[in-house]
């Protein structure tokens, strides 16, 4: 990447960072309430509709990183990495079908977090701490991803070093530690409209400028025959089934992130969940087009070994020099969103399931906002540590295995809330958590970190989601462990 | 609260993008292409606004 600074991009970037700033600090001010108090500062005292939902959903699960990383995989790979486009429509169903009941009984019984939930059905609370601990960990190099989201449009507006990561990012943990969620509520807002201009202007321009979007189409393929291997318009036989694989995992785990939770919790009703899932595709359409921005670079000429820079590159390319820094603000900002949510939904967490349990469990309201708004600070600069001074290699390894492990606790979350044909207990849950998280860890290490296992069954070999794979062993665990130990365990 | 009960079978239409939409080897082709676009892409973005239809059916009908 060329380190020359452009003024007029770099003034642009400034004056859009300088305005969610200030939406930021002026969000604590937005639906007057008592920020001392946890469900106001970490949920926005459940009271957002329909519009901010989607906004703040969209802006939280469609992150920074997904706007560098996706391209980043079909640039490289090809139909390989679209998996994300069944994964992100497949999950609206889902969402539809489950999360307003997550809704009801979280609201009907004042659980903040998955871990309330599945301690208050389950009365088992070593499942609800595995809960916790699962998301906390998923979470942090999640995190950690959306900086390097934001690092990548910072160096590729021509500086060096960490430093204005580090200022862009302490900023963001004051105005959270000040505001709560509704400082992403409101700037979600702004960035969403941001990414969709971007997003626009490419899958327009860019089709112009090369002659239309069969030539794209036709120089990636000749890319890609040139290249060899697994890549390629469409998928080899042998692909089908991971991509299949992984777009149904990633769909199951989406919402039991504490980031996508939060989004869900912090709505006003039932009613704004499921028609949120209604709306919510039209955010795939844009992920889709995004997607497509890997393609673009191939047919623009683009040659990097460094994937990551790919839309970089491509914006610096296309967009004369405001809309590029427009464009870096709109990711920066991109990435302050969901790193904002993800610190809440951590520290709501933390709070309530890990100190609130293990610490003191009789906090005041106050003393639990206090704790939670001090865990987001401690939270953002321990990912921000991360990026500074490990391999960025190290985040994208973990964020892999967030998604492997955090699928470990869909069991416990939706038996939380759907009736479920044979009986299950707590202890049966638990014992299933544990063997999903350690098949999962152990076949993500025998991979050499690669999210695919083969498995031989019947003279033929399968390559699925190691995340399925550590699910279904979950499961079928969880009903043997529930017939064994029917009975619920201490109340929690 | 709402949902549930009575018209149980309507959520059965949820499933149909699952289907659709894992079972890769009925979309994974060039042909037909439309505008450009391989059938394996257009296939995929065709899908978001008939994800969206097939809830809002749904919705309706559990209201």
């Amino acid at each position: 990447m060329t380190p020359q600074i452009d003024w007029i991009a770099l003034t642009v970037f400034l004056l859009f960072f300088l305005l969610v700033t200030i939406l930021g600090f002026l969000a604590a001010r937005w639906k007057v309430a008592d920020l001392n108090l946890l469900h106001e500062w970490g949920l926005g005292g459940n009271r957002f509709g329909t519009i901010i939902t989607w906004f703040l959903l969209g802006g939280d699960f469609y992150t920074a990183y997904t706007m560098i990383a996706v391209p980043a995989l079909v640039y490289a790979v090809g139909a390989a990495g679209f998996f994300a486009l069944p994964y992100t429509i497949i999950v609206y169903p889902f969402v539809f079908a489950i999360m307003p009941r997550v809704w009801q009984k979280c609201r009907a019984n004042g659980y903040l977090t998955a871990a309330d939930l599945v301690r208050g059905e389950h009365r088992q609370i070593w499942l609800a701490t595995a809960v916790a601990f699962t998301g906390l960990l998923a979470t942090m190099p999640y995190i950690a991803l959306q900086l390097v989201g934001m690092r990548v449009a910072i160096q590729a507006l021509g500086f060096t070093g960490d430093l204005p990561l580090a200022i862009a990012f302490v900023i963001l943990a004051l105005y959270t530690y000040s505001s709560g969620l509704r400082a992403p509520a409101m700037i979600a807002f702004v960035k969403d409209v941001m990414i969709y201009a971007v997003v626009l202007a490419a899958v327009v321009i860019v089709p112009v400028k090369l002659g239309g979007y069969g030539y794209i189409f036709q120089a990636a393929d000749q890319a890609f025959t040139a290249k060899g291997g697994a890549t390629g318009l469409l998928l080899h036989p042998a692909q089908m089934l991971p991509f299949a694989s992984l777009a149904l995992g990633s769909a199951l785990a989406a919402f039991m992130y504490p980031h996508t939770l939060t989004g869900v919790l912090s709505s006003r009703s039932f009613e704004t969940i499921r028609r949120n899932a209604i709306l919510l595709p039209a955010y795939t359409v844009l992920l889709g087009l995004i997607a497509l921005l890997g393609f673009m670079a191939i047919a623009a000429g683009i040659r990097t070994k460094d994937t990551s820079t790919v839309v970089p590159l491509l914006i610096l390319k296309i967009f004369p020099n405001w809309f590029v820094g427009f464009s870096f603000a709109a990711i920066t900002i991109g990435a302050l969103v969901p790193a904002a949510i993800m610190s809440i939904g951590a520290a709501n967490l933390f709070t309530r399931n890990i100190w609130g349990t293990f610490i003191n469990d009789q906090l005041s309201a106050r003393a639990e906002a206090r704790i939670a708004k001090l865990t987001s600070l401690a939270v953002k600069l321990g990912a921000l540590a991360f990026i500074v001074f490990l391999p960025t290699e190290y985040a994208i390894d973990l964020q892999l295995m967030g998604g492997i492990w955090i699928l470990q606790t869909l069991p416990a979350v939706i038996s939380a809330v759907c009736p479920i044909p044979f009986r299950i207990s707590g202890r049966g849950l638990l014992a299933g958590w544990v063997t999903g998280m350690v098949l999962g860890t152990w076949l993500t290490f025998g991979t050499g970190l690669k999210p695919l296992v083969v498995l031989p069954v019947l003279q033929q070999t399968y390559t699925i989601y190691i995340g399925l794979v550590a699910l279904v062993a979950n499961l079928a665990i969880t009903w043997v462990g529930s017939l064994l130990a029917p009975e619920r365990g201490v109340a929690g | 609260m709402q949902a549930k009960n009575s018209n149980n079978a309507w959520g059965l239409l949820l499933l149909i993008p699952f289907v659709a939409l894992l079972w890769v080897p009925f979309y994974n082709r060039a042909e037909p292409a439309v505008a450009g676009f391989p059938f394996f892409y257009w296939y995929q973005f065709l899908w978001i606004p008939l994800t969206s239809l097939l809830i809002y059916i749904v919705h309706r009908r559990t209201k």
